[in-house]
């Protein structure tokens, strides 16, 4: 109950995030009792497939709430956010994989299927200390982050900004695809890791690990939501928002924005981390395919979708959009891209503020001239041509 | 297969007479001396070979290629003498051996097989490859010259010099000199091994490498002289190869950048010059690889024509669909680049879908045309395949077509009037909107004639673009945005780079090595290689 006082703050007066985190107690409590209680011939009865798709759509979730810290309070597009999510994935692959030991199709207690097949004879030394849980959750954490310390200082240092910055994300992502397709990597190449057994000793295709994996999805969503809204809250996320509106005076101001970017850039990558470690286990599986830039590209859609610059409204996009998507690819196949590329126009040109922009009537100027472009003499001397037609249509 | 008792020679002779008496002389020691050929008695086949060889017959080159082949046969009823096509149990594809007739299908019981030992195929061989060697087709003569090269002997020599005395054309010569300093390389006497070494300085052949390493690691005699000199003139020609190779890698990098100046030098006029990030700039690509598919389906037959009719369709298609674009989505975006990039990316995928929709998610097949396909030769070390030549000049005309039309015409002074001063441009009375349609419908046209190009390089399906597109971004980033020198440049450093990182690093570790190098790059110089200065930024 103690933390019932900043957790009651945090969320005063967002009534998408009060609706959001209700709506998350709920499914923790009535999802189980649904899955696991309710007998298999009840109408209730929620089949264990639902429970890891709803699981998977919440990692999703995640991973676009960490895309709308970056891009609706930092003003950076990032399009290599799945990435982080792919490497945090990898992470918790690498875990699972160890856990395997020899019950593989070789049966190598040391080497997983794969090394086995390239004929390795011993494990590369990045393998080491992924038999263990902690050291690989550290990892789940900081691979990604370090991997955002590094582009983003590089980045931030040199000012490189807007398009430019979301061209060098997607490169990144599109680099280390093909990085990770190469067997020589030792990341399984283009099957990736699977054949997982076990997490943490339990069985993973068990119903009770399923909805354990399912609960802390739930708790991981929660949590980072209110992280995220904790850090928009701070002096710091102000901060953060006002590099996004007029990086400029900021910086004239005597911030160091680089520092603020870094910060919010590097915290956002780790959570996206958190959501690939717990999509991995329940989907099975990852590979390569993961770090698509298509993949980057569709993560801020979702978040577009669902209204970027308010956090839950990312949450929103992406279970719906998502949802969607299971239903249209089984129901008409051929529909879905239509249907995908229809709302990606149907969005940027008619619904800038997305579907929370459609709920929430409240005229919200500032936030809408924000969420465009900064604002013209923001005090930067840039010299980006991308930027030239803002004066186009005055 | 068993050996038959083969009849008396006399009778063979009275046969070979009545076939004298029908076609002359000449054509009747043919006859007799194949009828030889085809005896038992084996000093008459020797010579019959010989005067095969010598009787300037047209069927002799096929009759003893066919002996050395064992796919001469005699018929048992006739006697005649018969040719079966390759694998000898095909009789359909009989002829006669005398005229070169096409026989009607024989079964096998009636022929038999004339056999061959070792000295016959000795001596067949050298026969072949004197009348080859002499043979009236430059083609052939040279083929036979290579080949000794793989066969040294004395014999090989001799007819090789006999050959050269008469050879007329320079590449045999060469060829024929080669061979011939292959064969004396092994000679007893030491001054012609040396003269032989000496003589194949300067070539660049595998056949000739693999001799000159072999004597280099041990003369036959064990002289030391001639071993160094073998490894200086191998040393010599490793670093002529390697020169070679690098021009080869060269050239694929050109033709690589010129690939990506193609893809790209659209999207450094969507992007560079209007603002527009087009991420359905592949698709673009794509649409133009599909019209020239379409094209080569309307006109069956007219292949050498078709990518001449399917350039300026693909141009009209990509543009009036990028057009369409432009009015449909994009003009209610400018000023928000980033949004641009989120609106065209579900442009792409549903152009992507129809195009899935309209023609199967499969691969479509696109013909080259003859005059495409094949290669120039220019040495054994380089030839340079005709395809990437022409889209090398292809994507030259087509920046200097391009760089013409912004700086040269009317339409192009409006367009940079327009990225300038939109305000001062319309009062001007220019009419702003029908000039961003026209520019945007002008990149994506321009990305239909590289689709029309790329049909030619790699397969062609529905998600064609897409392999290109992060390229194309990487090109006009790195060249430094709205400019078309520097698109150029960027796609061709980049292009060579990567295939001269190939060799050392493979295909894939070469082309993250060059991102790597871009995103560096780009903390360097965020504005690209030439950033644009002054007001026209603004």
């Amino acid at each position: 109950m103690r933390m019932a006082g900043p957790i009651t703050r945090l969320v005063m007066g967002d009534r998408g995030g009060t609706v959001l985190l209700a709506l998350l107690a709920a499914s923790a409590v009535l999802v189980p009792v649904l899955n696991l209680l309710v007998p298999e011939s009840s109408p209730l009865h929620l089949s264990t497939y639902v429970v890891t798709l709803v699981g998977k759509y919440l990692c999703y979730a995640l991973l676009a709430l960490a895309l709308d810290l970056v891009w609706g309070y930092l003003g950076i597009l990032s399009l290599g956010h799945a990435a982080f999510f792919a490497l945090g994935g990898y992470a918790m692959g690498m875990y699972l994989m160890r856990q395997i030991g020899s019950r593989g199709v070789y049966g190598n207690p040391q080497l997983p299927d794969f090394m086995v097949f390239l004929d390795w004879q011993q494990l590369p030394w990045y393998w080491s200390g992924f038999d263990s849980f902690v050291f690989a959750m550290l990892m789940v954490l900081a691979v990604p982050g370090l991997l955002a310390l590094v582009f983003g200082w590089l980045a931030f240092r040199s000012r490189v900004t807007r398009v430019y910055l979301s061209i060098m994300t997607q490169a990144l992502t599109y680099a280390l695809m093909l990085a990770f397709f190469r067997n020589e990597m030792g990341f399984g190449g283009n099957n990736g890791l699977t054949d997982f057994k076990d997490i943490l000793g339990f069985d993973l295709p068990a119903d009770t690990t399923r909805i354990a994996l399912y609960l802390c999805s739930t708790a991981a969503l929660a949590g980072g939501y209110l992280l995220c809204r904790a850090l928009v809250r701070s002096r710091l996320g102000r901060v953060a928002m006002a590099v996004r509106d007029a990086e400029g005076r900021v910086r004239s101001l005597g911030y160091r924005d680089e520092r603020v970017k870094l910060l919010v850039f590097t915290v956002s990558a780790m959570l996206a981390g958190i959501a690939g470690a717990l999509y991995v286990p329940q989907v099975g599986i990852i590979n390569p395919g993961e770090f698509a830039p298509i993949n980057s590209i569709e993560v801020v859609v979702w978040v577009a979708i669902g209204g970027r610059g308010t956090l839950f409204g990312a949450v929103f996009g992406a279970v719906a959009v998502n949802y969607a998507k299971s239903y249209l690819t089984m129901a008409w196949p051929d529909v879905w891209l239509f249907f995908l590329g229809a709302l990606f126009v149907l969005v940027t040109v008619a619904l800038p503020r997305g579907i929370v922009g459609l709920l929430d009537r409240r005229p919200r100027v500032r936030r809408e001239h924000a969420a465009r472009e900064p604002a013209p003499g923001g005090g930067e001397a840039m010299a980006d041509p991308a930027r030239a037609p803002a004066a186009r249509h005055p | 297969m068993p050996r038959r008792r083969s009849p008396s020679r006399w009778l063979l002779t009275l046969i070979a007479t009545v076939f004298a008496l029908l076609a002359g002389t000449a054509r009747a020691d043919f006859a007799s001396a194949l009828a030889d050929l085809a005896g038992d008695d084996f000093t008459a086949r020797l010579a019959a070979i010989a005067e095969i060889q010598a009787s300037g017959h047209p069927q002799a080159l096929a009759v003893l290629a066919a002996a050395l082949d064992g796919q001469l046969y005699r018929q048992r009823s006739d006697r005649r003498i018969v040719i079966l096509g390759p694998g000898g149990d095909a009789p359909a594809q009989a002829q006669d051996a005398l005229s070169g007739e096409p026989l009607a299908a024989l079964s096998s019981s009636e022929l038999s097989r004339v056999s061959t030992n070792n000295r016959l195929r000795k001596t067949l061989r050298g026969a072949l490859a004197g009348l080859r060697l002499g043979h009236a087709d430059a083609t052939v003569r040279l083929e036979a010259a290579r080949e000794l090269l793989g066969t040294p002997s004395d014999t090989s020599a001799a007819l090789l010099r006999e050959a050269l005395a008469n050879e007329r054309d320079e590449g045999v010569l060469a060829a024929m000199q080669i061979g011939l300093a292959s064969i004396d390389i092994k000679s007893p006497d030491r001054d012609k091994r040396l003269q032989a070494i000496a003589a194949l300085d300067g070539s660049l052949h595998q056949e000739v490498r693999a001799l000159l390493e072999s004597v280099a690691d041990g003369d036959a005699q064990g002289d030391a002289e001639v071993q160094a000199a073998a490894a200086q003139v191998l040393a010599r020609m490793h670093t002529r190869l390697a020169f070679y190779e690098q021009v080869n890698n060269l050239y694929f990098g050109i033709s690589l950048g010129s690939v990506l100046l193609l893809a790209a030098v659209g999207l450094a006029i969507t992007f560079g010059v209007m603002g527009v990030i087009n991420v359905a700039h592949g698709e673009m690509v794509m649409l133009g690889a599909y019209t020239t598919y379409v094209v080569q389906q309307l006109m069956p037959g007219q292949l050498e024509w078709s990518l001449l009719v399917a350039l300026p369709a693909a141009f009209v298609v990509a543009g009036v669909v990028g057009i369409g674009i432009e009015r449909g989505v994009i003009r209610f975006l400018y000023g928000r680049p980033l949004e641009t990039l989120l609106a065209t990316f579900g442009v792409s995928l549903i152009l992507q879908q129809a195009v899935r929709s309209v023609f199967s998610p499969l691969n479509r097949s696109v013909s080259t045309p003859a005059w495409m396909s094949g290669s120039l030769e220019i040495n054994p070390a380089l030839t340079l395949t005709y395809n990437r030549l022409y889209i090398i000049v292809f994507a030259l005309a087509v920046l200097v077509f391009l760089v013409l039309l912004l700086r040269r015409s009317r339409f192009g002074l409006e367009v940079r009037a327009v990225t300038q001063n939109r305000a001062m441009a319309s009062a001007m009375g220019i009419r702003t909107g029908r000039v961003d349609a026209l520019t945007f419908g002008l990149g994506s046209g321009i990305a239909g004639l590289a689709g029309v190009a790329l049909s030619q390089l790699t397969n062609v399906g529905p998600s064609m673009g897409q392999a290109y597109i992060v390229d194309s971004f990487m090109v006009v980033v790195f060249g430094g945005v709205g400019n078309l020198l520097g698109t150029f440049l960027g796609a061709m450093t980049l292009g060579i780079a990567n295939k001269f990182l190939e060799p050392a690093t493979g295909s894939v570790l070469a082309k993250i090595l060059i991102l790597v190098f871009i995103i560096v790059f780009i903390q360097r110089r965020p504005r690209g290689l030439f950033a644009l200065s002054g007001r026209a930024v603004d």
